[in-house]
């Protein structure tokens, strides 16, 4: 049975959405990120973050955004090396959202 | 090592499914085609996928196929399509 | 409006305030400041990518075709050698994984695609399009190319081959577009300046000089 990422020829695919969005900060900041852990670091694989987006749930992977499947894989790496927990990550969320309340 | 098959060569893609990392697209699986190009030998990614050092490495090759082979309803046309796949999804024609 | 200026929050991004933060940006800056705490990332890393990111466009693709117009030999070794070729012209190859060039005559029209995920020359022609990336993109352009071409406003006779590249490895493929008809007078810059990032993918043809 064909993987949700694997998409050539994938039936009822309808028009090509043609408008551009402007990268928010957070998705430039999320590629930026990304390219740190490759080619810097080299603490990721481009073919593991590939692995880790493709494992997402088939109705998650359709209807995330793009950066949104990055972030997603990235923080299923970083776990999965050891060099974040989920709490940990759990609770700077809970921090960030409420010292950005206006 | 030296790679199985030459610029020329008809190949048939093998069928597999498997639940990890790969990057034989579906659709062009159980279809033949023909060596264009040997790019050489490359890691595999189905192992770099796992944190593995993807090796040994893999012949990987440009591959070209007739569109009209490919799908059932393309018009008859000289069109193609050309992917790079590994040697181990490579089975000859 | 109070500004919390303790040393969590200077790891951060420039604070973008009126705005309702996504779960996922949360997360994302979440996992960027721990990591900058333990010293996975620097802020110097990340803003040496950011420009990076911001720096490469469309444009040096652009060059290189423009230079493939007016020099019959780079194009040649553009083709055996896309890499070594580019880096002739001072352009910073290192992030590239390989390139491969693929050139577009009378005869033959190329499109390149990636239908399992995003893969792109990235560092010859930026970040790609959301269309590129689209599911859309990814389904249509191997099965129906002259459908999608058509959309992006594209014909193309029937004798022409169309070559769809499905970028499965580490090739990425730049497509080298036909130079337009009546361009003779062109200098090279002006020349670049009718290759757009859409014909360097394969959708669209370049532009044609402005009629005066």
């Amino acid at each position: 049975m064909r993987h949700v990422h694997d998409r050539g020829g994938w039936p009822d695919a309808g028009l090509i959405a043609r408008a551009e969005h402007d990268y928010a900060m957070w998705e430039k900041r999320t590629d930026a990120m990304l390219r740190v852990l490759t080619r810097d670091r080299h603490i990721i694989r481009v073919d593991e973050l590939r692995r880790a987006i493709e494992s997402i749930p088939p109705r998650d992977y359709e209807t995330m955004s793009y950066y949104e499947r990055w972030i997603t894989a990235i923080e299923t790496l970083i776990i999965e090396k050891g060099l974040l927990t989920r709490a940990e990550i759990d609770r700077r969320v809970e921090t960030i959202a409420a010292t950005r309340q206006v | 090592m030296e790679p199985q098959f030459k610029p020329g060569d008809r190949v048939c893609i093998r069928v597999d499914y498997p639940a990890r990392h790969f990057r034989t697209p579906g659709y062009i699986q159980g279809k033949t085609g023909s060596v264009t190009t040997v790019h050489g030998a490359f890691r595999n990614p189905e192992s770099l996928a796992y944190g593995g050092d993807g090796l040994p490495t893999q012949f990987l090759y440009l591959v070209c196929f007739d569109q009209t082979h490919v799908w059932g309803a393309y018009p008859a046309s000289p069109d193609k399509l050309y992917i790079d796949i590994y040697e181990p999804w490579l089975e000859p024609a | 409006m109070a500004h919390n200026h303790d040393h969590a929050q200077e790891a951060h991004a420039p604070i973008e305030d009126h705005h309702e933060m996504t779960l996922y940006e949360k997360r994302a800056y979440a996992i960027e400041s721990l990591l900058l705490e333990k010293g996975v990332l620097t802020a110097d890393a990340i803003r040496q990518k950011l420009e990076e990111i911001d720096a490469v466009t469309p444009a040096l693709g652009a060059r290189v075709v423009a230079r493939t117009w007016v020099d019959a030999a780079f194009k040649a070794r553009l083709l055996a050698n896309a890499k070594e070729a580019i880096a002739e012209l001072g352009i910073d190859t290192d992030a590239l994984t390989t390139l491969v060039a693929v050139e577009n005559t009378e005869k033959v029209h190329n499109v390149v695609v990636c239908t399992l995920c995003s893969c792109y020359p990235r560092a010859i022609l930026g970040l790609p399009p959301d269309w590129y990336k689209s599911l859309s993109y990814r389904s249509r352009v191997v099965i129906d190319p002259r459908g999608v071409l058509r959309e992006f406003g594209t014909e193309l006779p029937a004798d022409v081959e169309v070559r769809v590249y499905d970028s499965t490895a580490d090739m990425r493929y730049l497509v080298i577009p036909e130079r337009p008809a009546g361009t003779e007078h062109l200098c090279e810059a002006e020349l670049a300046e009718l290759v757009t990032r859409d014909s360097m993918i394969g959708v669209a043809r370049a532009r044609t000089p402005v009629a005066v």
